[in-house]
C-alpha cells in the first residue's frame, strides 16, 4: 500500500515537473523559433548573476520566461468593477486546472518493476510492477474530452464577468468555437478507436508497438493519416491560436475574454495555453505517433520486421521509453509552434465555416472508410 | 504572335494572374497543399538558421547592437572621436589646442602636461576630454590637427543617459583605439636628409 503511494507520488511530482517546465521552457521555445524562422536573433537579454559576482548567466534568453513570470507576479492586480466578482476570481482557474488533469491518463512510460532497477527494493516491493500513467482508467480517450471540454467554461465565465464587451464578445467566440472543434476532435479519432477497439491509451499505444505491412511501424500516423492531420487542427484550433485565435484577436477585441484580467490572472490563461500545446503533443504522441515506444519498440525491447528480436534490460527501457516520449513531445509542440508563426488568421466565419462545412464531412467520411475497410479486412480474415 | 500561354490546368500549383483579378484555382482553394508549402518554407529557414547557429555562424540578418559593431555605417561616418597612439601607446597629440581653438561647439578640453623625458614631444595632453551631449559631430577638429592625432570612426558613441555630467568621454576611452597596421606617423620620426642633398 505503501509502495503504491511512493510509486504515485513520485508519477504525480513528474508528471506535474513536466507539465510546469514545458510551460516554461515552450515560451522560450516560442521566442526563439519565431525568431529563426524570421532571421532574427531573438530574446538574449534576461539574466541571472550569480550573487556576489560579475558572472551572468544568460544561456541564450532561456530566464525570460522567469523574468515574465516575476513581472507578473509583482504587476498591481487591477481589477474592473465587475458585475460578478466571483466568477471573475474562479475563471483563471476553471481554465487552468482541468489543462492540467488532463494529463492524469496519458501514459508517459511503459511498466514499471521497481525492484529489477532497484534490486534493494527486492523484499518490500516483489514483483509489483505499475503501468507509468497517473490514473489506469479504461476510459482514458473519454476523460480526455471530458476535462478538455471543461476548459471552455473558464473562458466563458472570464468573458461574461468582466462585464466588458470586448470580453464578452471575445467569450462568445471561444465559446463557440471551442465546442465546435470539441467535437470535431471527438469525431476525427472515431476511425483510430474502430481500429484499437479500445479507449484505454495505455493499450493503444501497446498496440502501436507492432509491424504495419511488414515494414512500418504500426503508428496510427500510418493507419490513419487523415485522422492525425484532422486532429492536429481541430486541437490547435481548440487552443485558440493562431490561425484560429478568433477568440482574442488582438487587432478587433484587444485580447477577447480576458481584457480585464491583469497581473497572475492574466498569467494563468496564458500558461494554461502553452500547458494545452504540451498536451496536445502528448495527446498526439500517444494516438498517432506510438506513444513512449521507438519504432518496433516493447516492454521487452525491440522486435524488428525481419523477426529480429533485441532484448533490453528494463532499466534500460524505462529511461529510454521517458526520454522518447519527452523528445516525441517536443518534436509536436515545435511542430505547433511553427504552424503559430506560419500561417495567417482566420476570419470569424471562416473558422466556423470550415469546421463545420468541411473538417465535419472529412471527419465522417474518414470514419465510413475506415469502418467499411475493417469490415472488409476482418470479414475476408 | 502571342506566346504560348502556359497551361495552367496541368500545373494548378501556379496562380492565374489577371491583371486585377486574382483567382485561386481548386489547388489554393483545398487550402492543405498550400498550407504544407507555406510550412515547408518557414520551416527550411528555420532549420537554415538553426544549422547555422550550430556551426558556430550567425544565422540572423540583424545585428545584437551594443555589443556588435553594425555593419551599416558609411566609412566615413562621422561617429565618434579617438586619439592615435605612437607604437608606445603613448597620445600622437602635442596638446597644440588647434581642435579646442576650432570647435564651433566649445566640447573638447585639454589640459597640457610636460615630460622632460621625451626630447621630441615634451608637450603631451595631461587631460583630453570631449563633452558630447553639445558635440555637433562637424569633424573640423580632425580637419585642424597639424599632427594626425585626432580622428573620428564610424562607430558612434554609446552613452544613452540620464545625466549630462556623463557624457563626457576621457583620455583612457579616446585611447582605447588601436590598430595594429595604422600608425600615422613613423616614429621615431624619420631624419630628413639634410638640404641640398640630391
Amino acid at each position: 500500500m505503501v509502495q503504491d503511494l511512493i510509486i504515485y507520488v513520485i508519477y504525480i511530482a513528474f508528471a506535474l515537473a513536466l507539465l510546469m517546465g514545458f510551460g516554461t521552457v515552450l515560451t522560450w521555445v516560442e521566442r526563439k523559433q519565431a525568431a529563426l524562422m524570421s532571421d532574427r536573433i531573438g530574446a538574449n537579454r534576461a539574466y541571472l548573476r550569480i550573487p556576489f559576482t560579475d558572472i551572468k548567466l544568460v544561456w541564450l534568453g532561456l530566464f525570460h520566461g522567469l523574468a515574465d513570470g516575476l513581472k507578473m507576479m509583482v504587476k498591481e492586480d487591477w481589477r474592473p468593477r465587475t458585475y460578478d466578482w466571483y466568477a471573475y476570481m474562479v475563471a483563471p482557474w476553471v481554465a487552468f486546472t482541468p489543462v492540467l488533469l488532463v494529463f492524469a491518463v496519458i501514459p508517459f512510460g511503459g511498466t514499471l518493476v521497481p525492484a529489477q532497477i532497484f534490486p534493494a527494493l527486492e523484499p518490500w516491493y516483489g514483483e509489483r510492477s505499475y503501468p507509468m500513467q497517473i490514473a489506469q482508467l479504461d476510459a482514458g480517450l473519454l476523460i480526455v474530452f471530458a476535462f478538455g471540454s471543461l476548459a471552455v467554461i473558464g473562458a466563458m465565465l472570464a468573458g461574461w464577468s468582466s462585464a466588458n464587451k470586448f470580453s464578452l464578445l471575445g467569450a462568445l467566440r471561444a465559446g463557440s468555437q471551442m465546442i465546435s472543434y470539441e467535437l470535431m476532435l471527438g469525431v476525427s479519432v472515431l476511425g483510430l478507436i474502430l481500429i484499437y477497439g479500445t479507449v484505454d491509451l495505455d493499450q493503444i499505444v501497446r498496440q502501436q508497438s507492432g509491424v504495419l505491412l511488414s515494414v512500418l511501424p504500426a503508428w496510427g500516423v500510418f493507419l490513419q493519416p487523415f485522422a492525425a492531420i484532422l486532429f492536429l487542427t481541430a486541437a490547435i484550433a481548440e487552443n485558440k491560436r493562431i490561425p484560429f485565435d478568433l477568440p482574442e484577436a488582438e487587432s478587433e477585441l484587444i485580447a477577447g475574454y480576458f481584457t480585464e484580467y491583469s497581473g497572475m490572472k492574466m498569467g494563468l490563461f496564458m500558461f494554461a495555453e502553452f500547458i494545452q500545446i504540451a498536451i496536445i503533443a502528448a495527446l498526439f504522441t500517444t494516438l498517432f505517433l506510438g506513444g513512449y515506444n521507438l519504432p518496433f519498440m516493447h516492454d521487452g525491447g525491440f522486435s524488428f520486421p525481419g523477426g529480429y528480436e533485441l532484448a533490453l534490460p528494463h532499466a534500460l527501457v524505462v529511461v529510454l521509453q521517458v526520454l522518447t516520449f519527452l523528445v516525441k513531445m517536443l518534436i509536436v509542440c515545435s511542430f505547433q509552434i511553427l504552424v503559430r508563426w506560419s500561417l495567417p488568421r482566420f476570419r470569424y466565419d471562416q473558422v466556423l465555416r470550415f469546421a463545420w462545412k468541411f473538417m465535419f464531412p472529412l471527419a465522417l467520411a474518414n470514419l465510413v472508410v475506415t469502418a467499411i475497410a475493417l469490415w472488409l479486412l476482418q470479414g475476408a480474415a | 504572335m502571342n506566346a504560348p500561354r502556359p497551361r495552367y490546368r496541368d500545373r494548378p500549383h501556379l496562380r492565374r494572374r489577371y491583371w486585377n483579378q486574382p483567382q485561386m484555382g481548386w489547388w489554393e482553394r483545398a487550402y492543405l497543399f498550400e498550407v504544407i508549402r507555406g510550412l515547408a518554407i518557414t520551416g527550411g529557414v528555420f532549420a537554415r538558421n538553426l544549422a547555422k547557429w550550430l556551426r558556430g555562424r550567425k544565422g540572423a540578418i540583424t545585428t545584437a547592437y551594443p555589443e556588435e559593431p553594425r555593419a551599416d555605417y558609411a566609412r566615413g561616418n562621422r561617429g565618434k572621436h579617438v586619439l592615435t597612439q605612437r607604437p608606445d601607446g603613448s597620445p600622437q597629440c602635442i596638446a597644440c589646442n588647434m581642435c579646442a581653438t576650432v570647435c564651433p561647439a566649445r566640447v573638447i578640453e585639454i589640459e597640457a602636461g610636460f615630460d622632460p623625458a621625451d626630447a621630441a614631444h615634451p608637450k603631451y595632453p595631461a587631460r583630453f576630454e570631449i563633452d558630447y551631449s553639445r558635440c555637433i559631430f562637424c569633424g573640423l577638429c580632425v580637419e585642424a590637427c597639424p599632427e594626425d592625432a585626432i580622428r573620428m570612426v564610424p562607430e558612434v558613441p554609446d552613452f544613452p543617459g540620464y545625466d549630462r555630467q556623463r557624457m563626457w568621454i576621457g583620455r583612457e576611452e579616446l585611447l582605447t583605439w588601436r590598430p595594429l597596421r595604422d600608425v600615422a606617423k613613423p616614429y621615431p620620426a624619420k631624419t630628413l636628409p639634410p638640404r641640398g642633398t640630391p
